[in-house]
């Protein structure tokens, strides 16, 4: 065994997440040099992070549909759906009961889109559970159906603007942490990766197992730190511009200076929210009864059953988690565009499915990880906008995703063989 | 002595067929009892019913001579029913403390899956049931036929099973491996459990049985005391239905 397998040994460091990480890499690197450096900048780098937090939090629930041996193939039009409910709510029902630019406004309309998510959700989970229709059809049917809800709401009107706060979730002018907000939100992060991660130890060694040498921990810990300080410095380094400065600092009421203002971007609200849905999820999928039952019923759902886990409504609720999901990824990507067409996430479906497979969900089932599927949206929307970004035309940037989609699976099949997992 | 369990006139029909049709059987505490017949013959369905994977469509379930209602899986639990399935029943996905807890974990106060300690509990019977099992971490795919028996029996056996159902337990194992089983159930005879077995292979049953019962074509051929017959005897039970001369008095 070579010195970096013993090293990678000592670390336990997952293989899969080492090669998706160099894919990764590779990818930035060939568009980096392609783009005369243009790539790998704090100003792309940010808008690659608001891109892909959309299609990022639609995955991570669908890690938990093809894990239980699903397909969800109706989130596209879902998010189409619930951004529409979302937006005539704030712009069209909440100013007539409560008033126009009302505080509670946002808040509404995205308890009501994660309501309506969840339950549509739900619905759905349970024609495939309880009726034992196929997950295939019934969500090809819901992709049809949504989308022709959301057309009916507003006869195809695009529905903008949307209410200010609302707006600020995507990630435009105003919607990032700032700087000082960016180093707090880093500083906790890290405090509270390390912490986990030496309470988890400390818990092995009381019980007797074997734990990693402590170097080993202690680089593990300087990896966490590097790389989420290493992020917020590329994030806080993106400046906003002159004018977007000056108009936020308006709105918020605070002095506007005659000369050049220095603000930073910093982390944008999406982010923030995908790193908070991530973390749940990934809580959900390895520390509750919930999480393992998934996993239970993706390897074997007759030894589920025998066990005593209700596996029929095991599949409303995972459906309803990817119906609430839908309706967070469907505030992002609204409150983006500040406006909801009738458009809004179409091929979101193949993305999401396409990035929670990339990232190593097995579609066979049982297997499958909240990061990989975050890391499998990264991947296909860094070489999305890398392709637009040289100006790569919209058929061959087709093309590309979808063989990139299909040699990745093959990959993984490799892998799978050789390691017998 | 009360019977542990009594399962009285049990039917059940899939589709016109009848699966068990009319069948009686008992097990007392400390006792094994063979259940013998065909592949076809009704075995598994019969101890299915007793385990909640199947509801009877007709019959009565007595443990420890009250009437249960055993509709699920979950219900045989409650009344201290472990079985071990022919086919093992594992998720492939999971560790064996992940299997041997499923659907039972323990959880911290905060309501989250304990897996450190699960571990330990299981490293703990394990030491007991084939301490040279080492893989703790890894999924039960990556396990020997072995190794995967001996998860499977430590779950049935980890919570206290007063009634245990074993279906066809040493069908994957080597010698030495059929070799321990033997021991265990005569460890658990011993502890007063009520043992199910079933089995195709009539020596495992003349050797660890008390009684057995043989069906045939989902019917109840009869129950006789291993002592007072034959091998031949059985063996003309199953294949012909025919009774031996020590029942028929």
């Amino acid at each position: 065994m070579g010195a970096l397998a013993r090293l990678l040994r000592s670390l336990e460091i997952d293989l899969r997440l080492l090669g998706m990480l160099g894919a990764l890499l590779v990818i930035w690197l060939v568009f980096h040099a392609v783009t005369g450096g243009l790539y790998l900048t704090p100003r792309n780098l940010f808008n690659l992070s608001v891109q892909t937090a959309s299609v990022a939090v639609m995955a991570t629930g669908m890690v938990f549909v093809i894990v239980t041996r699903n397909i969800d193939l109706s989130v596209g039009s879902l998010l189409g759906l619930l951004g529409m409910i979302m937006a005539v709510t704030q712009v069209r029902m909440l100013p007539e009961i409560v008033g126009l630019g009302h505080w509670s406004t946002w808040v509404v309309a995205i308890l009501v889109g994660l309501a309506a998510g969840t339950l549509l959700g739900a619905f759905q989970g349970w024609l495939v559970g309880y009726l034992t229709i196929p997950a295939f059809i019934v969500t090809l049917g819901g992709l049809l159906v949504w989308r022709g809800c959301a057309w009916w709401i507003t006869t195809g009107q695009t529905v903008a603007p949307l209410d200010p706060t609302f707006a600020l979730l995507g990630g435009g002018a105003g919607g990032t942490l700032g700087a000082r907000g960016s180093w707090i939100l880093a500083a906790l992060a890290t405090a509270a990766a390390v912490a986990l991660q030496w309470r988890s130890r400390r818990a092995r060694a009381r019980h007797g197992f074997t734990v990693k040498p402590a170097w080993a921990e202690l680089t593990l810990s300087g990896i966490f730190a590097a790389a989420i300080f290493g992020f917020t410095a590329v994030m806080v380094a993106y400046p906003v511009p002159e004018r977007a400065a000056q108009r936020i600092l308006e709105r918020r009421g605070l002095p506007v200076p005659d000369g050049p203002i220095d603000m930073a971007q910093g982390i944008a609200i999406p982010v923030v929210i995908l790193l908070a849905v991530a973390l749940v999820m990934t809580v959900i999928a390895r520390r509750t009864r919930f999480g393992r039952y998934v996993f239970a019923t993706g390897g074997n759902p007759e030894a589920a059953e025998l066990s005593g886990i209700d596996t029929r409504l095991l599949t409303v609720k995972v459906f309803a988690l990817m119906g609430a999901l839908t309706a967070i990824a469907a505030v992002i990507a609204s409150a983006r565009l500040n406006a909801v067409g009738n458009d809004l996430g179409t091929l979101d479906e193949l993305r999401t499915i396409a990035a929670a497979v990339i990232g190593g969900t097995a579609l066979a089932g049982g297997a499958g990880t909240i990061y990989g599927a975050v890391l499998g949206a990264l991947v296909m929307q860094s070489l999305q906008s890398g392709m637009a970004m040289v100006g790569v035309d919209a058929p061959l940037q087709s093309i590309v995703v979808g063989l990139v989609l299909v040699f990745a699976v093959w990959i993984d099949i490799l892998y799978r063989r050789r390691t017998g997992t | 002595m009360t019977p542990l369990v009594e399962m009285r006139d049990i039917c059940i029909a899939f589709g016109g067929i009848h699966a068990v049709d009319h069948v009686t059987v008992d097990l007392y505490p400390g006792e094994v009892v063979g259940l013998l017949g065909h592949n076809g013959a009704g075995k598994s369905t019969l101890i299915k019913i007793l385990s909640g994977a199947y509801a009877a469509d007709t019959g009565d379930i007595l443990i420890n001579g009250e009437k249960a209602e055993i509709r699920s899986p979950r219900d045989a639990r409650r009344y201290n029913i472990e079985t071990i399935y022919q086919t093992l029943a594992l998720a492939d996905n999971l560790n064996a403390a992940q299997n041997l807890f499923l659907g039972r974990e323990i959880t911290t106060p905060a309501g989250f899956v304990d897996d450190d300690a699960m571990e330990a509990e299981t490293r703990k019977i394990m030491k007991r049931l084939n301490p040279n099992f080492e893989k703790f971490a890894a999924p039960v795919r990556a396990l020997s036929g072995g190794q995967r028996q001996s998860v499977a029996i430590a779950r049935a056996v980890y919570f206290n099973a007063r009634i245990l159902i074993m279906d066809e337990p040493t069908a994957a194992l080597g010698v030495k491996e059929t070799q321990m089983v033997a021991e265990l159930i005569a460890q658990l005879k011993a502890e007063g459990l009520g043992i199910f077995l079933i089995s195709h292979d009539i020596h495992d049953v003349m050797a660890l049985c008390d009684r057995v019962s043989v069906m045939k074509n989902g019917k109840l051929v009869g129950t006789v005391r291993v002592g007072d017959v034959t091998e031949d005897d059985i063996l003309g039970m199953i294949i012909l239905g025919k009774q031996p001369a020590v029942m028929v008095q």
